[in-house]
């Protein structure tokens, strides 16, 4: 008779984990690691032990697939219900679709383009630990890419612009904020790519995209939207862990470092800040059902949360990031700002533009109690009684544009809200342009990097914006007109007002509840649609 | 200072010298104080157009909804060209005014502040 | 090391599956506050908090693997420990 085995001793989360990863690597024996790993000293970066990378979530690939698989089964489940029981229907007002098209043509893009970044780091960092790291987190943003597509692209069957997001994302003008940002980040070497994103965006930032906005989403009916949200923030969770690791590990490998990565912790800080604009005019204008003003936001997830993690890294010689202060300042200010500015371009828009009615400024009275009916109330009564009037305002221009940002100049000096602010520089006998200090100090530091920035209103001057097979020399050629289509704005349909707009007429024609739920007994008396 | 790159000597390509613009060159423009403009501008002009014509063909289809914009007296209007004060000459054409592409110019208008008292 | 009170959160999907994981911290942990938000949870605490999961599995009825978080989280801050047993945010000072 055999003595019968002790069972197994069973590995733990750790032992398991080298065994799935670290052992996994290797050291090359017919070529140099320098070598296999081109990328990583041009930087200035030292690191002098890899394997002081401690791994976070200790997550191994049969785990990632177990509960990545489950995650997507939950998802596409609560999809299909969605779509089965007409769920866009479900949401506050048709006014609240047009914040999901800002998502499907901005935000897709950028995790696309960071599923492509976590693949190049996932190759160019000698690390196995942060190799695995990154590719994961490629997948992931994949995943979030492909999703997010799912999740919306019902809404696309009934709703006006949304069926061009690629284009769109490439080519349209104000989206080309969130494109260059993360083109800057591809662009760059490796470990301020992981800087930039994982710690600056994924870490510092990013609960100013999900949290409120996923909260604003359920708050309004979006079943879907919503699902994806939590679906990814999941993901989320980990990219954060994976962002507050990375720079630990930088600072603690050498003190050099350190003023490497307070340069990028300022550069990226400032341009995630001012990508963050869009969120901040959606959290208080696009949400019919709002949960909380930018300012509160801004509060709780920089100055308090962004706070406590700069007060921790301290001791490695870190302190806030460059013009944090004038974040604070503007707080009471650039939702209004950029909403006055989708206002007055709305015809240049992928989207209707509505003005807030009494009822919305009152709460934006109680949230921006310094600012809001000093500065901005003044504005929208006034474009009111324009409107009321049949002579509605336009901008019929096309804005000056920052050279780093690409914002178009429509903030204010930090000390006068009645200001714009200005900043100018010259390199090589060209002028550049800048919303603000911290965009000329980015600018400053990598001149040559951003005098090839596409900025869309001098390529339409260059009249590089137009569809193949139209003739620009045709008399009646109208090259707004054409930019529009260039961009995968269907001009005359897409854009202009809420009242009257196709998404407003069909809701109401659909679902039988007013298309404005502050509005509800506006009458439609939009003129006739002209023909573009 | 100068980017860091892989390749020493990189350098983009600049975009917007002003042999793209097909004859024309850019100019930014705002007006202080008239936020109902919520940016300043930017459109192309050919170099040698009066800068009276832009006074008097072109700033009226960009400002001219504003109700300040009919009392402006140009004679005492202000001038800012790259931050630094500028006196247009109005016979002359933009580019002998010596501003030169891509340049930003800011008006300012001394007792027409904008609606509101808060620059609108 | 020693031990920063400046806040630290977890932050869960409002959901059937949460529930016992948000009683078990809320036990474990006095100085932390729930706050309820549209479809979330989010825990804040000053300095430290901890996900055990034996105090998971008394309420949840069933074995419970920490790594199951993964489904329901939504955000946390603070800096991040993980042992089959314990599950833990904090800050640390200088």
């Amino acid at each position: 008779m055999t003595t019968p085995k002790a069972p197994a001793k069973k590995l733990s989360l750790k032992e398991n984990y080298a065994l799935l990863t670290r052992d996994l690597g290797w050291k090359p024996s017919y070529q140099t690691e320098d070598a296999l790993f081109p990328a990583v000293k041009f930087e200035g970066i030292k690191i002098h032990d890899w394997d002081k990378w401690e791994d976070p979530f200790r997550l191994t690939m049969d785990a990632y697939w177990k509960y990545q698989g489950e995650k997507e089964r939950k998802l596409y489940a609560i999809i299909d219900a969605f779509q089965q029981n007409n769920g866009q229907f479900n949401v506050s007002d048709a006014r609240y679709l047009q914040a999901l098209k800002l998502f499907i043509n901005g935000v897709i893009g950028l995790e696309y383009s960071a599923h492509r970044g976590f693949n190049i780091v996932g190759r160019e960092f000698p690390g196995v630990g942060t190799r695995i790291a990154a590719q994961m987190q490629a997948i992931d943003e994949l995943r979030h890419a492909q999703t997010q597509i799912h999740a919306l692209s019902h809404y696309n069957k009934y709703f006006a612009g949304m069926a061009e997001f690629p284009h769109q994302f490439d080519r349209t003008w104000y989206l080309s904020i969130p494109k260059s940002f993360f083109e800057d980040a591809i662009t760059s070497g490796p470990f301020e790519y992981i800087i930039a994103i994982c710690f600056s965006f994924e870490y510092v930032l990013t609960n100013l995209v999900f949290m409120p906005w996923m909260s604003g989403a359920a708050y309004n009916g979006d079943m879907s939207t919503v699902s994806f949200g939590f679906s990814a923030q999941s993901d989320e969770a980990r990219h954060m862990t994976l962002g507050i690791e990375v720079i630990k590990f930088l600072l603690e490998q050498d003190p050099a470092n350190v003023t490497i990565v307070q340069g990028w912790i300022d550069k990226w800080f400032w341009r995630g800040y001012r990508l963050l604009t869009l969120i901040a005019a959606m959290m208080d204008y696009m949400l019919p059902k709002r949960v909380m003003s930018w300012s509160e936001a801004w509060d709780i997830y920089f100055e308090q949360n962004g706070g406590a993690l700069f007060a921790d890294l301290a001791r490695y010689g870190i302190r806030m990031p460059k013009h944090w202060e004038v974040t604070v300042k503007e707080k009471g200010h650039v939702s209004h700002q950029l909403w006055s500015t989708f206002y007055q371009f709305r015809h240049a828009a992928g989207f209707p533009v509505w003005l807030p009615t009494p009822e919305e400024m009152d709460w934006m009275s109680l949230k921006y109690p310094e600012t809001f009916d000093k500065y901005y109330r003044p504005r929208y009564e006034h474009w009111a009684e324009l409107e009321r009037q049949g002579k509605p305002f336009v901008n019929a221009t096309l804005p000056q544009l920052c050279q780093t940002c690409q914002w178009p100049l429509l903030f204010t000096e930090a000390d006068d809200p009645t200001e714009i602010c200005y900043r100018e520089g010259s390199y090589l006998g060209e002028k550049f342009h800048f919303c603000s200090d911290g965009c000329k100090d980015i600018f400053s530091k990598e001149p040559e990097k951003f005098v090839h920035a596409h900025l869309p209103v001098h390529q339409i001057y260059q009249g590089n914006y137009f569809n193949a097979g139209v003739n620009p020399t045709a008399p009646d050629f109208n090259p707004l007109v054409e930019a529009l289509k260039y961009m995968g704005i269907n001009p005359g349909v897409d854009g202009g007002d809420f009242a009257g707009h196709i998404d407003a007429m069909n809701w109401e024609l659909w679902t039988k509840r007013p298309a404005n739920m502050h509005a509800p007994t506006t009458p439609n008396t939009a003129p006739e649609r002209k023909s573009a | 200072m100068s980017v860091n790159a892989i390749r020493p000597g990189y350098h983009g390509d600049m975009k917007d010298t002003i042999e793209k613009f097909h004859g024309n060159q850019l100019i930014n423009i705002g007006w202080d104080k008239h936020l109902m403009y919520a940016t300043p501008v930017c459109i192309p002009v050919p170099p040698q157009m009066p800068f009276g014509a832009l006074l008097q063909q072109v700033l009226p289809t960009i400002y001219g909804q504003h109700p300040d914009f009919e009392k402006i007296d140009w004679s005492v209007a202000i001038w800012s060209l790259g931050g630094e004060p500028f006196t247009p000459a109005l016979d002359k054409s933009i580019a002998d005014n010596g501003i030169t592409h891509k340049a930003s110019m800011r008006l300012r208008t001394p007792g027409l502040d904008g609606l509101a008292g808060v620059g609108f | 090391m020693s031990h920063s009170t400046q806040p630290v959160f977890i932050a869960l999907q409002a959901n059937n599956d949460t529930m016992p994981i948000v009683e078990a911290i809320l036990a474990d942990n006095p100085h932390a506050v729930a706050h309820e938000y549209p479809a979330m949870v989010k825990i804040d605490a000053p300095g430290r908090l901890v996900v055990k999961r034996e105090s998971v599995e008394e309420r949840l009825g069933r074995e419970f693997d920490l790594r199951e978080l993964q489904i329901n989280l939504i955000s946390l801050s603070g800096s991040l420990d993980e042992t089959e047993d314990e599950f833990i945010l904090q800050w640390n000072a200088a």
